[in-house]
Protein backbone atom coordinates (compact mmCIF):
# COMPACT_ATOMS: atom_id res chain seq x y z
CA UNK A 1 0.00 0.00 0.00
CA UNK A 2 1.46 3.17 -1.11
CA UNK A 3 1.83 6.25 1.30
CA UNK A 4 -0.61 8.14 -0.63
CA UNK A 5 -3.29 5.56 -0.13
CA UNK A 6 -2.81 5.35 3.51
CA UNK A 7 -3.38 8.77 3.67
CA UNK A 8 -7.25 8.31 1.83
CA UNK A 9 -7.66 6.15 3.96
CA UNK A 10 -6.35 7.86 7.20
CA UNK A 11 -8.39 11.04 5.84
CA UNK A 12 -11.18 8.52 5.29
CA UNK A 13 -11.75 7.58 8.54
CA UNK A 14 -10.80 11.02 10.36
CA UNK A 15 -13.96 11.76 8.32
CA UNK A 16 -16.23 9.76 9.37
CA UNK A 17 -15.09 10.21 13.51
CA UNK A 18 -15.56 13.72 12.77
CA UNK A 19 -19.23 13.24 12.30
CA UNK A 20 -21.33 13.97 14.97
CA UNK A 21 -23.25 10.62 16.15
CA UNK A 22 -27.27 11.26 15.73
CA UNK A 23 -29.67 10.13 18.05
CA UNK A 24 -30.67 6.83 17.05
CA UNK A 25 -34.13 6.52 16.11
CA UNK A 26 -36.67 3.08 16.23
CA UNK A 27 -40.50 3.44 14.27
CA UNK A 28 -42.53 0.14 15.18
CA UNK A 29 -45.81 -0.37 13.63
CA UNK A 30 -48.35 -2.52 15.71
CA UNK A 31 -51.59 -4.48 14.79
CA UNK A 32 -54.32 -3.05 16.14
CA UNK A 33 -57.42 -3.90 18.24
CA UNK A 34 -58.65 -5.67 15.50
CA UNK A 35 -55.48 -7.40 14.15
CA UNK A 36 -55.12 -5.41 11.47
CA UNK A 37 -52.11 -3.38 10.89
CA UNK A 38 -51.84 0.16 8.96
CA UNK A 39 -49.01 1.15 7.50
CA UNK A 40 -46.59 3.91 8.02
CA UNK A 41 -44.69 5.69 5.49
CA UNK A 42 -40.56 6.32 6.88
CA UNK A 43 -38.86 8.92 5.07
CA UNK A 44 -35.61 9.96 5.16
CA UNK A 45 -33.32 12.02 3.18
CA UNK A 46 -34.93 10.91 -0.20
CA UNK A 47 -34.99 7.15 1.36
CA UNK A 48 -38.42 5.85 1.78
CA UNK A 49 -39.74 2.32 4.06
CA UNK A 50 -43.00 1.58 3.98
CA UNK A 51 -43.41 -0.36 7.28
CA UNK A 52 -46.96 -2.16 6.80
CA UNK A 53 -46.51 -5.62 9.11
CA UNK A 54 -47.47 -6.39 12.84
CA UNK A 55 -44.28 -5.18 14.84
CA UNK A 56 -42.31 -4.01 12.02
CA UNK A 57 -39.60 -1.99 12.31
CA UNK A 58 -37.21 1.04 11.26
CA UNK A 59 -34.33 2.04 12.76
CA UNK A 60 -31.53 4.85 12.52
CA UNK A 61 -28.23 4.18 14.06
CA UNK A 62 -25.93 6.88 15.47
CA UNK A 63 -23.20 6.35 12.51
CA UNK A 64 -26.63 7.23 10.18
CA UNK A 65 -27.25 3.81 8.48
CA UNK A 66 -30.80 2.66 8.65
CA UNK A 67 -32.15 -0.54 8.87
CA UNK A 68 -35.46 -2.92 8.53
CA UNK A 69 -35.97 -4.76 11.77
CA UNK A 70 -38.84 -6.93 13.27
CA UNK A 71 -39.76 -6.60 17.08
CA UNK A 72 -41.08 -9.01 19.53
CA UNK A 73 -44.00 -8.14 21.75
CA UNK A 74 -41.63 -8.47 24.42
CA UNK A 75 -39.01 -5.87 22.87
CA UNK A 76 -41.96 -3.54 22.82
CA UNK A 77 -42.94 -3.71 25.83
CA UNK A 78 -39.59 -3.76 27.26
CA UNK A 79 -38.84 0.05 25.09
CA UNK A 80 -42.34 1.08 24.98
CA UNK A 81 -43.95 -0.29 28.21
CA UNK A 82 -44.45 3.16 30.13
CA UNK A 83 -45.52 4.95 26.57
CA UNK A 84 -48.10 2.31 26.21
CA UNK A 85 -49.47 2.62 29.68
CA UNK A 86 -50.20 6.51 29.04
CA UNK A 87 -52.28 5.78 25.64
CA UNK A 88 -55.77 6.77 26.63
CA UNK A 89 -58.63 4.47 26.37
CA UNK A 90 -60.28 3.95 22.84
CA UNK A 91 -63.10 6.19 21.40
CA UNK A 92 -65.83 3.63 21.30
CA UNK A 93 -69.38 4.14 20.51
CA UNK A 94 -72.87 2.24 21.35
CA UNK A 95 -76.00 1.73 20.35
CA UNK A 96 -79.10 1.24 22.72
CA UNK A 97 -82.70 0.99 21.62
CA UNK A 98 -85.87 2.52 22.46
CA UNK A 99 -89.73 0.98 22.36
CA UNK A 100 -92.31 2.45 19.74
CA UNK A 101 -92.80 6.12 20.31
CA UNK A 102 -91.23 6.39 23.50
CA UNK A 103 -88.42 7.52 25.26
CA UNK A 104 -87.87 3.81 27.35
CA UNK A 105 -84.88 1.69 26.57
CA UNK A 106 -86.37 -1.58 24.72
CA UNK A 107 -85.52 -4.70 27.25
CA UNK A 108 -82.25 -6.29 25.23
CA UNK A 109 -81.13 -2.34 25.32
CA UNK A 110 -81.75 -1.93 29.16
CA UNK A 111 -79.25 -4.90 29.89
CA UNK A 112 -76.86 -3.38 27.64
CA UNK A 113 -77.02 -0.44 29.26
CA UNK A 114 -75.07 -1.52 32.26
CA UNK A 115 -72.00 -2.25 29.66
CA UNK A 116 -72.42 1.06 28.26
CA UNK A 117 -72.31 2.37 31.90
CA UNK A 118 -69.59 0.25 32.96
CA UNK A 119 -67.35 1.41 30.23
CA UNK A 120 -68.37 5.50 30.95
CA UNK A 121 -66.84 4.36 34.60
CA UNK A 122 -63.28 3.81 33.44
CA UNK A 123 -62.09 6.58 31.24
CA UNK A 124 -61.65 9.51 33.83
CA UNK A 125 -63.06 12.71 32.09
CA UNK A 126 -64.81 11.12 29.09
CA UNK A 127 -66.43 13.39 25.84
CA UNK A 128 -69.25 11.89 25.47
CA UNK A 129 -71.55 13.16 22.15
CA UNK A 130 -75.57 11.19 22.58
CA UNK A 131 -77.51 11.48 19.40
CA UNK A 132 -80.97 10.07 19.22
CA UNK A 133 -82.70 8.91 16.29
CA UNK A 134 -86.75 8.05 15.60
CA UNK A 135 -88.23 5.27 12.75
CA UNK A 136 -90.30 7.25 9.83
CA UNK A 137 -93.85 6.56 11.70
CA UNK A 138 -95.11 9.93 12.52
CA UNK A 139 -94.54 13.36 11.54
CA UNK A 140 -91.18 15.03 11.20
CA UNK A 141 -91.66 17.46 13.75
CA UNK A 142 -93.13 15.14 16.39
CA UNK A 143 -89.81 12.78 15.73
CA UNK A 144 -87.31 15.87 16.07
CA UNK A 145 -88.60 16.13 19.58
CA UNK A 146 -88.94 12.88 20.43
CA UNK A 147 -85.22 11.70 19.09
CA UNK A 148 -83.91 14.62 21.71
CA UNK A 149 -86.49 12.97 24.29
CA UNK A 150 -84.47 10.08 23.56
CA UNK A 151 -80.84 11.40 23.87
CA UNK A 152 -81.74 13.52 27.18
CA UNK A 153 -83.17 10.19 28.44
CA UNK A 154 -79.94 9.02 28.02
CA UNK A 155 -77.99 11.89 29.17
CA UNK A 156 -79.80 11.26 32.57
CA UNK A 157 -78.75 7.87 32.73
CA UNK A 158 -75.02 9.12 32.50
CA UNK A 159 -75.62 11.52 34.86
CA UNK A 160 -76.88 9.56 36.97
CA UNK A 161 -73.79 7.22 37.57
CA UNK A 162 -71.88 10.61 38.19
CA UNK A 163 -70.90 11.77 34.77
CA UNK A 164 -71.04 16.06 34.80
CA UNK A 165 -73.63 17.14 32.92
CA UNK A 166 -70.68 19.42 31.16
CA UNK A 167 -68.81 16.56 29.47
CA UNK A 168 -72.08 15.23 27.24
CA UNK A 169 -73.52 16.96 24.47
CA UNK A 170 -77.17 15.91 23.26
CA UNK A 171 -78.66 16.21 20.11
CA UNK A 172 -81.55 14.90 18.06
CA UNK A 173 -81.94 14.00 14.16
CA UNK A 174 -85.37 13.14 14.20
CA UNK A 175 -85.75 10.58 11.48
CA UNK A 176 -83.57 12.27 9.15
CA UNK A 177 -80.63 9.33 9.26
CA UNK A 178 -82.61 6.20 9.61
CA UNK A 179 -80.18 3.21 10.54
CA UNK A 180 -82.10 1.31 8.11
CA UNK A 181 -83.28 2.71 5.04
CA UNK A 182 -87.24 2.71 4.80
CA UNK A 183 -89.93 4.59 3.39
CA UNK A 184 -91.94 7.41 5.54
CA UNK A 185 -94.54 6.15 8.28
CA UNK A 186 -92.36 1.94 8.55
CA UNK A 187 -92.26 0.78 12.38
CA UNK A 188 -88.34 -0.01 12.29
CA UNK A 189 -87.18 -1.32 15.65
CA UNK A 190 -83.50 -0.59 14.56
CA UNK A 191 -84.25 2.73 13.90
CA UNK A 192 -85.26 3.66 17.21
CA UNK A 193 -82.23 4.10 18.25
CA UNK A 194 -79.87 6.28 20.63
CA UNK A 195 -76.21 6.47 19.56
CA UNK A 196 -73.95 6.62 21.78
CA UNK A 197 -69.96 7.68 21.26
CA UNK A 198 -67.13 8.64 24.32
CA UNK A 199 -63.94 9.43 23.69
CA UNK B 1 -83.38 20.70 5.96
CA UNK B 2 -80.69 18.12 6.23
CA UNK B 3 -77.83 20.93 5.03
CA UNK B 4 -78.91 23.17 7.53
CA UNK B 5 -78.93 20.88 10.31
CA UNK B 6 -75.15 19.27 9.35
CA UNK B 7 -74.54 23.29 9.40
CA UNK B 8 -75.70 23.46 13.06
CA UNK B 9 -73.84 20.38 14.63
CA UNK B 10 -70.66 21.44 12.76
CA UNK B 11 -71.19 25.05 14.51
CA UNK B 12 -71.98 23.24 17.85
CA UNK B 13 -68.93 21.46 17.68
CA UNK B 14 -66.72 23.96 16.76
CA UNK B 15 -68.03 26.31 19.55
CA UNK B 16 -67.68 23.54 21.76
CA UNK B 17 -63.82 23.03 20.81
CA UNK B 18 -62.75 26.34 19.85
CA UNK B 19 -59.16 26.66 20.22
CA UNK B 20 -59.22 23.79 21.93
CA UNK B 21 -57.63 20.26 19.36
CA UNK B 22 -57.58 17.75 22.26
CA UNK B 23 -57.76 16.77 25.64
CA UNK B 24 -55.31 15.51 28.74
CA UNK B 25 -56.89 12.18 29.79
CA UNK B 26 -53.92 10.71 31.85
CA UNK B 27 -50.55 11.83 33.67
CA UNK B 28 -47.55 10.47 35.58
CA UNK B 29 -45.56 12.16 36.92
CA UNK B 30 -44.11 15.75 36.13
CA UNK B 31 -45.79 16.35 32.58
CA UNK B 32 -45.93 20.11 31.34
CA UNK B 33 -47.27 22.28 28.62
CA UNK B 34 -45.49 24.72 27.25
CA UNK B 35 -47.69 26.96 25.39
CA UNK B 36 -46.73 30.98 24.25
CA UNK B 37 -43.48 30.61 26.22
CA UNK B 38 -45.05 30.02 29.30
CA UNK B 39 -44.92 26.64 31.34
CA UNK B 40 -48.32 25.30 32.45
CA UNK B 41 -48.50 21.74 34.46
CA UNK B 42 -50.25 19.01 32.77
CA UNK B 43 -53.71 18.09 34.32
CA UNK B 44 -56.36 15.54 33.78
CA UNK B 45 -58.95 17.64 31.60
CA UNK B 46 -56.68 20.37 30.55
CA UNK B 47 -57.56 20.88 26.83
CA UNK B 48 -54.40 21.17 24.48
CA UNK B 49 -54.34 23.22 21.88
CA UNK B 50 -51.91 23.85 18.21
CA UNK B 51 -48.83 24.51 18.50
CA UNK B 52 -48.30 23.25 22.54
CA UNK B 53 -45.13 21.39 22.98
CA UNK B 54 -45.84 18.42 25.65
CA UNK B 55 -42.73 18.05 27.86
CA UNK B 56 -42.19 15.00 30.32
CA UNK B 57 -39.66 14.88 33.05
CA UNK B 58 -37.67 11.16 33.81
CA UNK B 59 -41.25 9.84 35.62
CA UNK B 60 -43.32 11.19 33.31
CA UNK B 61 -46.29 10.11 31.21
CA UNK B 62 -49.28 11.89 29.58
CA UNK B 63 -51.83 10.74 27.33
CA UNK B 64 -54.22 13.10 24.90
CA UNK B 65 -57.16 12.77 22.97
CA UNK B 66 -57.37 14.56 19.83
CA UNK B 67 -60.89 15.79 17.91
CA UNK B 68 -60.67 13.74 15.72
CA UNK B 69 -60.36 10.73 17.54
CA UNK B 70 -56.27 10.31 17.08
CA UNK B 71 -54.45 9.53 20.46
CA UNK B 72 -51.10 10.24 21.60
CA UNK B 73 -49.09 8.92 24.35
CA UNK B 74 -45.73 10.31 25.34
CA UNK B 75 -43.13 8.49 27.87
CA UNK B 76 -40.47 9.76 30.22
CA UNK B 77 -37.92 12.44 28.86
CA UNK B 78 -39.76 13.70 25.93
CA UNK B 79 -40.69 16.61 24.32
CA UNK B 80 -43.38 17.02 21.50
CA UNK B 81 -44.69 19.56 19.72
CA UNK B 82 -48.11 19.43 18.26
CA UNK B 83 -47.08 21.85 15.27
CA UNK B 84 -50.25 22.01 13.53
CA UNK B 85 -53.94 20.35 14.20
CA UNK B 86 -57.07 21.21 11.93
CA UNK B 87 -59.96 18.93 11.54
CA UNK B 88 -63.90 19.08 10.11
CA UNK B 89 -65.89 17.26 12.15
CA UNK B 90 -68.49 17.47 8.85
CA UNK B 91 -66.10 15.91 5.94
CA UNK B 92 -63.45 14.53 8.44
CA UNK B 93 -61.02 16.30 6.48
CA UNK B 94 -57.62 17.69 8.26
CA UNK B 95 -54.23 17.84 9.02
CA UNK B 96 -52.13 16.57 11.86
CA UNK B 97 -48.44 17.32 12.19
CA UNK B 98 -46.16 17.02 15.12
CA UNK B 99 -42.55 17.24 16.01
CA UNK B 100 -40.58 14.56 18.74
CA UNK B 101 -37.96 16.27 19.47
CA UNK B 102 -36.52 13.52 21.97
CA UNK B 103 -37.85 10.63 24.02
CA UNK B 104 -41.17 8.24 23.45
CA UNK B 105 -44.45 8.49 21.18
CA UNK B 106 -47.15 6.67 20.82
CA UNK B 107 -49.60 7.04 18.20
CA UNK B 108 -53.34 6.09 17.50
CA UNK B 109 -54.42 7.51 14.17
CA UNK B 110 -58.57 8.73 14.15
CA UNK B 111 -60.75 9.86 11.53
CA UNK B 112 -59.22 12.08 9.51
CA UNK B 113 -56.07 9.77 8.87
CA UNK B 114 -59.18 7.27 7.31
CA UNK B 115 -60.71 10.16 5.45
CA UNK B 116 -57.38 10.91 4.04
CA UNK B 117 -53.96 9.17 4.18
CA UNK B 118 -51.96 12.03 3.95
CA UNK B 119 -53.68 14.09 6.29
CA UNK B 120 -50.94 12.85 9.33
CA UNK B 121 -47.31 13.38 9.82
CA UNK B 122 -45.00 12.80 12.92
CA UNK B 123 -41.58 14.57 12.26
CA UNK B 124 -38.24 13.13 14.34
CA UNK B 125 -35.09 14.71 13.58
CA UNK B 126 -34.13 12.21 11.28
CA UNK B 127 -37.67 11.35 9.58
CA UNK B 128 -41.01 12.85 8.37
CA UNK B 129 -43.11 9.77 8.80
CA UNK B 130 -46.76 9.71 7.35
CA UNK B 131 -49.47 7.55 8.61
CA UNK B 132 -51.58 5.43 6.79
CA UNK B 133 -53.90 4.69 9.27
CA UNK B 134 -52.53 2.95 11.99
CA UNK B 135 -51.04 2.53 15.47
CA UNK B 136 -47.21 2.62 15.77
CA UNK B 137 -44.41 3.68 18.49
CA UNK B 138 -41.21 5.99 17.75
CA UNK B 139 -38.14 6.56 19.91
CA UNK B 140 -35.47 8.56 19.66
CA UNK B 141 -32.43 7.57 22.11
CA UNK B 142 -29.95 10.34 23.19
CA UNK B 143 -26.30 9.76 21.75
CA UNK B 144 -24.59 7.07 24.09
CA UNK B 145 -27.58 6.02 25.86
Amino acid sequence: MTARAVGVILALMACSCAAPPIAEETVVVLPGPDGKTGAVVVQREGARQVLDQPYAANVVRADGRSEGARFSEQQVNQSFGATLSALPARPTAFLLYFLTARDELTAESTSDLDKVLADMKTRPVPDIVVIGHTDSVGTADANDKLSVQRAERVKGFLTGIGIPSDRIRTAGRGERELLVPTGDNVDEPRNRRVEINVR
Amino acid sequence: MRWTMTAILCAFAAAVWADDVGQVKLTKGAVHVERGGQRLPAAVGMPIQQSDTLVTGADGTVGVTFADNSLLSVGPNSVLAIDKFAFDPGTHEGQFDASLKRGTLAVVSGKMVKQSPDAMRVKTPASILGVRGTEFLVKIAEPGT
